[in-house]
């Protein structure tokens, strides 16, 4: 029952459905978790209609529909039905692989609104070398029929050191294709892309000439094609106001049903993240201890706890000060305030002695077994 | 961008004009954002729907509201919606 201590907490706007984690890519700066393999059974369609009938109640309107990818989701077009009936905005978060002409007109039938394409590389051989798969001149064609069925195009390119050099022909790429948006992501350092840092991280000097040009080609598509741009935190001084705050405005489920608050809050330890086959959505959001547990400022330490910035980064991603500091309390160390910070310049300095010989590890289901038993 | 008073005008057809009951207000929603309206620009924004002008929204808006002389602020609200890519000009075909 929504007790009246519920009516201080804001409520989720943004609902991001991990369908599956399943994938015919294996790309290796996958923000999935290494152990994705052995993780339990996907949800059915049955118990998505029901999670996001419970979210939007909440008052969630902003619907991501992700992965892995979801096209392998043979039930994807009704789920959208669903989705689109409730008056959500969807989202299709996609690699394109396996769209073809008749799904994407299935899907706007449906009711889907946009559909975000990625591209690993505006080079063929690039492209198919980071995807693990051949998919190059199909994800061009998606690209086209997204923009032919009328959708809006989102272009999505993740950024690291494999392609930083390609921003120019990225921008090019993007604005021959039509692209209403362009989502230059620089890697957030998660799951795979944490495992292959030193392969992927990037120098301060590629930043900035990357960035740069990026800025340049702005105002040259100004009013045709919007360009968004993921910092690159590890060269901030301070941290990403992560989630916009713990439990504030995000809610993703896991193909497995599990609610997290943020992107690899599965392996905070205690945390003990609660599950859609458990408990509703109003119980999870308002009551769990998992969402609770990082909401507001009690739990911080110093220097978080005294900073006069709190109120604006949220003492950064807590996944990220887990994973660095080895401490889910400590303020991100990205923050040049925080006495971890000598971590993320190490960081930077062990990609940049890294031999190139040393391989990437791919993220395919052989790999996932092997890393974590 | 100025605006010409007899352009009929409409939503861009990537954005989404919607009313959202748990926020009790109208919203504007694109891929993967969204943009809160107070009700001002909620009921300017609801009369671009390809069959209203400048001249015809001010209209239609002083006769509701009992109002007059709004039309600077109106056009003001409309040239930046205009700016923003949220509406567009209805060109005849
Ligand atoms: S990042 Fe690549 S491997 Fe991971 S889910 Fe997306 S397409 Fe698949
Ligand atoms: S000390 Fe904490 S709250 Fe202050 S800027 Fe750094 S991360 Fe943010």
């Amino acid at each position: 029952m929504a007790g009246s201590e519920n009516s201080s907490l804001s409520k989720p706007r943004w609902l991001l459905a991990e369908l599956t984690y399943s994938c015919p890519l294996q790309c290796p700066y996958c923000s999935n978790p290494l152990d994705y393999a052995g993780l339990g059974n996907e949800l059915s369609t049955e118990e998505w209609k029901r999670v996001l009938s419970e979210a939007r109640a909440l008052g969630a309107v902003q619907l991501g529909l992700s992965g892995g990818e979801p096209l392998t989701r043979r039930d994807l077009a009704e789920i959208v039905a669903h989705a689109r009936q409730l008056g959500y905005y969807t989202n299709l978060i996609t690699s394109g692989y396996g769209l073809d002409e008749a799904r994407i007109a299935e899907l706007k039938t449906a009711g889907l609104d946009h559909i975000q394409v990625s591209i690993q590389s505006p080079e063929k051989l690039l492209n198919d070398k980071l995807a693990g798969t051949e998919s190059f001149e199909h994800k061009l064609d998606v690209a086209r029929w997204v923009k032919q069925h009328g959708y809006p195009m989102v272009l999505c390119v993740v950024i690291h050191r494999q392609n930083i050099h390609q921003m120019q022909q990225i921008l090019e790429m993007a604005e021959a294709l039509g692209a209403d948006y362009l989502e230059l992501a620089n890697t957030q350092y998660y799951g795979w892309a944490l495992l292959n840092r030193d392969q992927l991280l990037p120098t301060r000097e590629q930043f900035a000439e990357a960035e740069a040009i990026a800025q340049s080609y702005k105002e040259k598509v100004k009013g045709r094609m919007k360009i968004y741009y993921v910092v690159p935190d590890y060269y901030e001084d301070r941290p990403k106001a992560c989630m916009n705050g713990w439990g504030t405005t995000f809610l993703t489920i896991a193909p497995d049903g599990m609610a997290l608050p943020c992107h690899a809050a599965r392996e905070l330890p205690g945390l003990a993240c609660p599950n859609v086959r458990d408990s509703s959505v109003r119980e999870i959001w308002y009551e769990s201890a998992a969402f609770n547990r990082f909401r507001g400022y009690g739990w911080m330490k110093e220097p978080c706890r005294s900073c006069p910035e709190k109120e604006k980064d949220f003492g950064g991603c807590r996944c990220q000060a887990y994973l660095i500091t080895g401490d889910m309390t400590d303020a991100d160390p990205v923050c040049s305030k925080s006495p971890h910070h000598h971590r993320v310049t190490e960081a930077i300095a062990s990609a940049h002695d890294s031999t190139a010989d040393k391989p990437l590890v791919f993220r395919n289901s052989k790999n996932s077994k092997a890393l974590t038993g | 961008m100025t605006l010409q008073s007899d352009t009929l005008l409409e939503i861009s057809p990537l954005l989404r004009l919607q009313w959202e009951e748990a926020q009790q207000r109208h919203v504007m929603l694109y891929p993967e954002g969204m943009i809160e309206l107070n009700d001002t620009a909620a009921a300017i924004l609801e009369l671009c729907d390809g069959t209203h002008n400048l001249t015809s929204i001010v209209e239609k808006l002083e006769q509701k509201y009992e109002a007059s002389g709004i039309e600077p602020d109106v056009r003001e609200m409309l040239e930046s919606a205009l700016n923003n890519g949220w509406i567009r000009e209805l060109v005849a075909q």
